[in-house]
């Protein structure tokens, strides 16, 4: 099949099993995940050709894979719509084919495949186990099909993003993903709290996806294209990046790369629109794992980095930052910087990894703000895979707990807490030790983990490009980053079960562990093909493969960097220094209480929730009630209507009493009818009935008339 | 000659009227019957029609007919359709047909179920054809003083349908505060195109009411400078347009359920169109002078809409409202005066039409077993009502704007041809996404994924097979114009050409 064929058909069947779960098989647990399952497999192989294909292409950067139909006409000229195999969407399709199937795969464990039905399971609640044999064991998820039907649907959002030539496919499937994100967070819509986070997190990224809507309808206007590569011509980048906006002294460039950035803040929870990341945990943990890790938050980063070009229009390697590309770097380092400081303090261990979440996007972004196209692009793989693992970890340890509380049959133990855990290392091996490589991919653990060699060359290009500020803040938030890691592992999985229902913890069906497995190699593995050439010893062993794929996306190849020791040292010190502390401080620790880092500023986030509460939400409500519909519909318009009902009948009642009654009826109409009585009543006494007197009138009458006619008319 | 069409399409529904009346009033499931042949009869012509304009890729106005009925006075019976009219006939044979359906109901005297209309259908049925038979009339006239007489037919049995079967509370209110502001609107507008039809016979010594003769009629720039506005507002005040929208959610409030349909799907489209068609095109300069006072207007009204929608507690204010917003967005497109917000205005009109109509045919089913509008009152409707559950979502993306849906195949354009005016104005005006997506999530995470109050329980009852069709017609129209935009957007584009060369090419 010709590739260009193929790329078109990746994202479609993850959406055909939408359809079919959804129209045919819902009834059929075993069916619809098969179903859901055989479509995520299909779409992976698709895209494993493709990208074998794609790599075996020299310069595929200048010669992508690419086609493309008519779509929306719009005058003369079609918006057009269509695919594009580059090396960066290529290497983001590789990611994502993996960690979806992976993610497919687990869902059927996490949701208790094979077990019996529960006991008191509702649709719409978490199962609550069954009793089966005098135990009580768990039980199957109610909404079992319906949830493939969802990540399904989902997929084809994420895969419809990667194949997109244009920005308006790849804000389908953006606001596909969207969609989903609230059905799925929502997933147990009958927990309040898991309602009120769907609306949350739909809510807050559809501020950003407004922005993102002005920028698509900005640039459209300024250029009269969506397609990325008649955009990134040299002339239309010059164009836009010499025209001023007339906002803020950016130029149309400029304005268009942040409007369209800001779409990414709300994708990709970023700061300030990052609070409804870590509420969105109440979802289903394999959907913490596919958003919130591997696909919809890698979108907003994949979408900035796709922006590159515009975003940096008239900035070349080297020069200072334009104000476009300082505002992202800022926005980036300091939401890694934050984020982190609030990881330290939770305890739910899904809540850790979300605030890891959000700070390592940060560093993405930041990456991507300094011009470090090729870093950017490679911690966004890495990351994908060891946060997709941890996720996934995490879900298991949550599962194996719940098999705990099940077996002691106390509900009030939370199963996510991680000071309810401890010693789950001897319960649950595969996980634990997954979970390990995760956790030190996640911290940067030197030289063997991938994430190691991602963030090294953030950090790196921070430092030798001069940008000292982010260098540095980027260096804290690593460190924090490996010490609250540390103390994550250490809580749940090191010293003593501190909890009977840790004690009975399980280790999970391979279903659940077998993904881990293999994300678990990538988390280590996938690092090597980006060792940078001039690295001691190391480098230079095998090609940096990476640099030279992805880096061939741009116009220019960015250039190699030179070797410099501090930000290595830096890199070997924040790891390994974080990771020791994480574990010298949290392993004899019991109790929230003698933990010193619950600091309620950061327990609470900073109260960024309260403050919203307070700062837009009940504003705005107050606008809405009182000011708009009190006020001006029902004050100002209403009344205006209303006016005219009394005046109508002031008017009216004026009308009838001042002319109506006195002059028309009185006067015009009693008044005929008083006349016409009073000479009907004068001239009654000549209606007597006497024959006699009626001729002798009638002949007075006669003759006197007679004589009239005959004087002036016949005489005349 | 030609098979006359869309006399066929106009008169049938009269026909129709007048057929029920004379049949026993117990005969309910005849009458009934009568209804649903006449309404798919006209769906599938308004369809040909379509699909005729459509696959032959025509231009200009089509299926032109004219039969003279007072010449002395230059009246004519002149039916045609363009680019921009035929999906309004196409949307309002789509609404009659599924407003008959949901009418239909279910009645069941154990269960305490009486759904759709129950009470008199004969006269109800009679009532809602006329008010259609008016729509399709000025949809496909080409004559001025017929596009009155009708637009006066499809705005008089409002007040009857309302003030009659509507909702107790409300409905003498309502109906006459629908009344007032519709006529004195029309009469405003009446005034500015007898002016117009005096002055053409001036300027060139034709005594006519045909529209397209009146395009060349040479009315001077401050002749169109001093009628616009009142043309242009008059119709547009049925069209909901701030400041003079608040007859319309009170309407839809107070009406019941399918002439909710009819009131927000068509004929708030009738006064945009009118106002499109008589305003615009007939004054294109008088248009060009005052188009920033109509994007003052419109973009109010797209923002505050929205804003009053969020904080209603009542499932069809909050319907009703959204109206106004989204009503707002065609005229918003439509003061754009260029291309790409035309094309959207028009693409709006019918995506808009579709999806209010969705919203109030589930709202009624709702309404009509649980006897409450209240959305806090309200819950677990997605367990009892899976299918209405589904079509209300899909309804709610299409309002949000979501890609895949016509929705946003018609305001993606509209926000592209504002920005080409005043980006500030797009800016303002999609703060309403936000808010729009904000009370369509509120609602439905309430209404349908919320918990059901007690005393619901064990009476919602299952819709009918009926009320299914007419929600899958009214979902497909959506979904079809979104992932294919082609099937509409050309179309619409040959009519907004028309436009754009009486604007002189703007």
């Amino acid at each position: 099949m010709a590739t260009e064929t193929l790329i078109w058909l990746i994202p479609l069947p993850p959406v055909l099993a939408f359809f079919l779960i959804v129209l045919f098989t819902n009834k059929n647990k075993a069916l619809s995940h098969s179903v859901a399952i055989g479509a995520a497999f299909l779409s992976w192989l698709g895209s494993m050709i493709v990208f074998v294909r794609a790599i075996g292409v020299e310069h595929l950067g200048k010669q992508p894979f690419a086609s493309s139909i008519n779509w929306l006409p719009t005058g003369d000229t079609w918006l057009k719509i269509g695919v594009l195999i580059d090396p960066l969407s290529a290497a983001v399709l590789f990611f994502v084919a993996w960690t979806v199937l992976m993610i497919f795969i687990y869902s059927v464990g996490y949701h208790n495949y094979g077990q019996p039905a529960g006991d008191h399971d509702q649709a719409g609640l978490p199962p609550h186990g069954a009793t089966a044999h005098g135990h009580t064991v768990p039980s199957i998820e109610p909404m079992y099909s319906r949830f493939f039907a969802f990540i399904g649907l989902f997929a084809f959002g994420m895969y419809t993003l990667v194949v997109s030539d244009n920005l308006l496919t790849l804000f389908v499937g953006w606001e596909i993903m969207g969609l989903c994100s609230y059905l799925l967070i929502g997933f147990w819509y009958g927990k309040p709290s898991a309602r009120n986070a769907a609306v949350k997190a739909f809510m807050t990224t559809r501020i950003g996806d407004v922005f993102m809507l002005l920028g698509i309808s900005f640039l459209y206007y300024a250029t009269g294209t969506l397609t990325y590569r008649e955009i990134f011509t040299e002339e239309t980048l010059h164009v836009l990046s010499s025209v001023p906006s007339g906002v803020f002294g950016l130029s149309a460039a400029g304005l268009i790369a942040i409007l369209l950035f800001i779409g990414t803040i709300g994708k990709s929870a970023q700061f300030p629109l990052h609070v409804w990341l870590p509420d969105a945990m109440e979802g289903p943990t394999p959907v913490s794992a596919m958003i919130h890790a591997a696909t919809m938050v890698s979108a907003g980063v994949y979408a900035v980095i796709r922006m590159f070009p515009l975003l940096s229009a008239g900035w070349h390697e080297g020069a200072a930052l334009t104000p476009a590309m300082t505002f992202v770097a800022f926005i980036g380092a300091f939401t890694a910087i934050f984020a982190a400081t609030i990881a330290v303090a939770q305890n739910d261990i899904k809540r850790v990894l979300a605030y890891s979440t959000i700070s390592q996007l940060g560093f993405m972004i930041a990456a991507i703000g300094m011009g470090a196209y090729v870093a950017a692009v490679f911690h966004l793989i890495t990351h994908a895979f060891f946060k997709a693992l941890l996720f996934l970890g995490s879900g298991s340890v949550i599962h194996g707990m719940e098999h705990g509380v099940l077996h002691t049959g106390n509900h009030k133990v939370d199963p996510q807490d991680m000071f309810n855990m401890g010693g789950l290392r001897k319960k649950m091996p595969v996980t634990f030790w997954t979970f390990l490589i995760g956790g030190f991919a996640l911290s940067g653990f030197p030289l063997v983990t991938a994430g190691f060699w991602s963030k090294d060359e953030i950090l790196a290009d921070a430092f030798i490009n001069g940008h000292l500020t982010i260098f540095i803040t980027l260096a804290i938030a690593a460190f924090m980053t490996a010490f609250y890691t540390m103390r994550q592992i250490t809580l749940t999985f090191l010293g003593e079960a501190r909890t009977k229902e840790a004690e009975h913890a399980q280790e999970n069906k391979w279903t659940m562990t077998a993904p881990l497995v293999v994300l678990s190699v990538f988390a280590i593995g996938y690092g090597w093909v980006g060792i940078p050439e001039h690295f001691p010893l190391l480098g230079g062993l095998a090609p940096n493969w990476f640099h030279e794929f992805v880096g061939g996306t741009l116009a220019e190849l960015p250039p190699v960097l030179a070797f410099n020791w501090i930000p290595l040292l830096t890199s070997l010190v924040v790891a390994l220094g974080g990771l020791s502390l994480g574990w010298y401080v949290y392993k004899d620790i019991k109790s929230p209480a003698e933990d010193k880092f619950q600091i309620p500023l950061l327990k609470n986030k900073y109260y960024f929730d309260e403050a919203y509460e307070y700062l837009f939400i009940k504003p705005l409500t107050w606008f809405s009630e009182v000011f708009v519909s009190k006020w001006m519909d029902k004050g100002i318009i209403d009344s205006i209507l209303h006016i005219f009902g009394p005046a109508t009948g002031g008017i009216g009642s004026t009308i009838r009493n001042y002319f109506d009654i006195p002059v028309v009826n009185q006067f015009f109409g009693d008044g005929s009818a008083d006349v016409t009585y009073w000479i009907g009543k004068n001239l009654r006494p000549i209606q007597t009935g006497h024959i006699q007197q009626y001729l002798i009138l009638s002949i007075v009458v006669l003759s006197v008339v007679g004589g009239l006619v005959y004087f002036f008319l016949l005489a005349a | 000659m030609n098979f006359p069409i869309l006399s066929v399409i106009t008169f049938l529904p009269f026909a129709a009227a007048i057929i029920m009346l004379m049949m026993p009033a117990n005969r309910k499931t005849e009458v009934r019957g009568v209804a649903l042949a006449t309404a798919a009869l006209d769906l599938l012509l308004a369809g040909w029609v379509y699909l005729q304009y459509l696959l032959g890729h025509l231009t200009g106005y089509q299926f032109i007919e004219t039969y003279n009925w007072l010449p002395a006075l230059g009246i004519s019976l002149k039916f045609g359709v363009d680019g921009m009219s035929a999906p309004l006939v196409l949307l309002t044979g789509i609404v009659m047909f599924t407003g008959v359906l949901i009418s239909w109901g279910d009645f069941d005297e154990e269960r305490h179920l009486s759904a759709g209309i129950q009470d008199r259908p004969r006269e109800f049925f009679a009532f809602l054809f006329l008010l259609a038979g008016g729509v399709f009339g000025v949809f496909v006239s080409l004559d001025l003083f017929m596009l009155f007489f009708f637009y006066e037919i499809a705005v008089f049995p409002m007040y009857l349908l309302i003030s009659i079967w509507g909702w107790v509370k409300t409905r003498e209110y309502a109906a006459m505060k629908l009344t007032l502001y519709l006529f004195i609107g029309s009469v405003v507008a009446l005034v500015g195109a007898l002016v117009m039809y005096w002055t053409q016979y001036q300027n060139t010594g034709i005594l006519s009411f045909d529209m397209i003769q009146m395009e060349s009629a040479g009315f001077s720039a401050s002749f169109q400078y001093i009628w616009f506005l009142p043309v242009f507002l008059g119709f547009a005040v049925l069209g909901g347009i701030w400041p003079f929208h608040n007859w319309s959610p009170d309407g839809h409030v107070a009406a019941p359920t399918a002439v909710s349909m009819f009131h927000a799907g068509v004929l708030m489209k009738l006064g945009a169109f009118a106002a499109l068609r008589v305003g615009i095109m007939l004054l294109p300069e008088g248009a060009k002078q005052w188009a920033w006072l109509i994007m003052i207007f419109a973009g109010v009204a797209v923002v505050y809409g929205a804003f009053i929608a969020f904080v209603q507690t009542d499932l069809k204010y909050m319907i009703g409202f959204s109206s106004v917003s989204h009503m707002g967005l065609v005229v918003l497109g439509v003061s754009t005066l260029n291309h790409d917000g035309l094309v959207g205005a028009g693409v709006q009109m019918f995506s808009h039409g579709v999806m209010t109509a969705l919203f109030f045919a589930i709202t009624g089913m709702i309404y009509d077993r649980s006897h409450t509008r209240q959305i806090p009152e309200l819950g677990g409707m997605m367990k009892a009502l899976p299918f209405a559950g589904f079509g209300f979502i899909i309804g709610g993306l299409v309002s949000m704007g979501m890609p895949g849906f016509s929705g946003f195949v018609a305001e993606f354009p509209i926000f592209m041809g504002v920005w080409g005016r005043q980006w500030l104005v797009a800016v303002i005006a999609s703060i309403s996404i936000i808010i729009t997506a904000t009370y369509i999530m509120i609602a439905i995470r309430r209404v349908f994924f919320g918990p059901m109050p007690e005393k619901l329980e064990g009476h919602i009852s299952p819709i009918t097979a009926l009320d299914k069709i007419a929600i899958f017609t009214l979902c497909s129209c959506m979904v079809l114009i979104g992932i294919f935009p082609a099937v509409m957007v050309p179309m619409v584009e040959t009519g907004v050409e028309n436009i754009l060369r009486l604007l002189g090419g703007a």
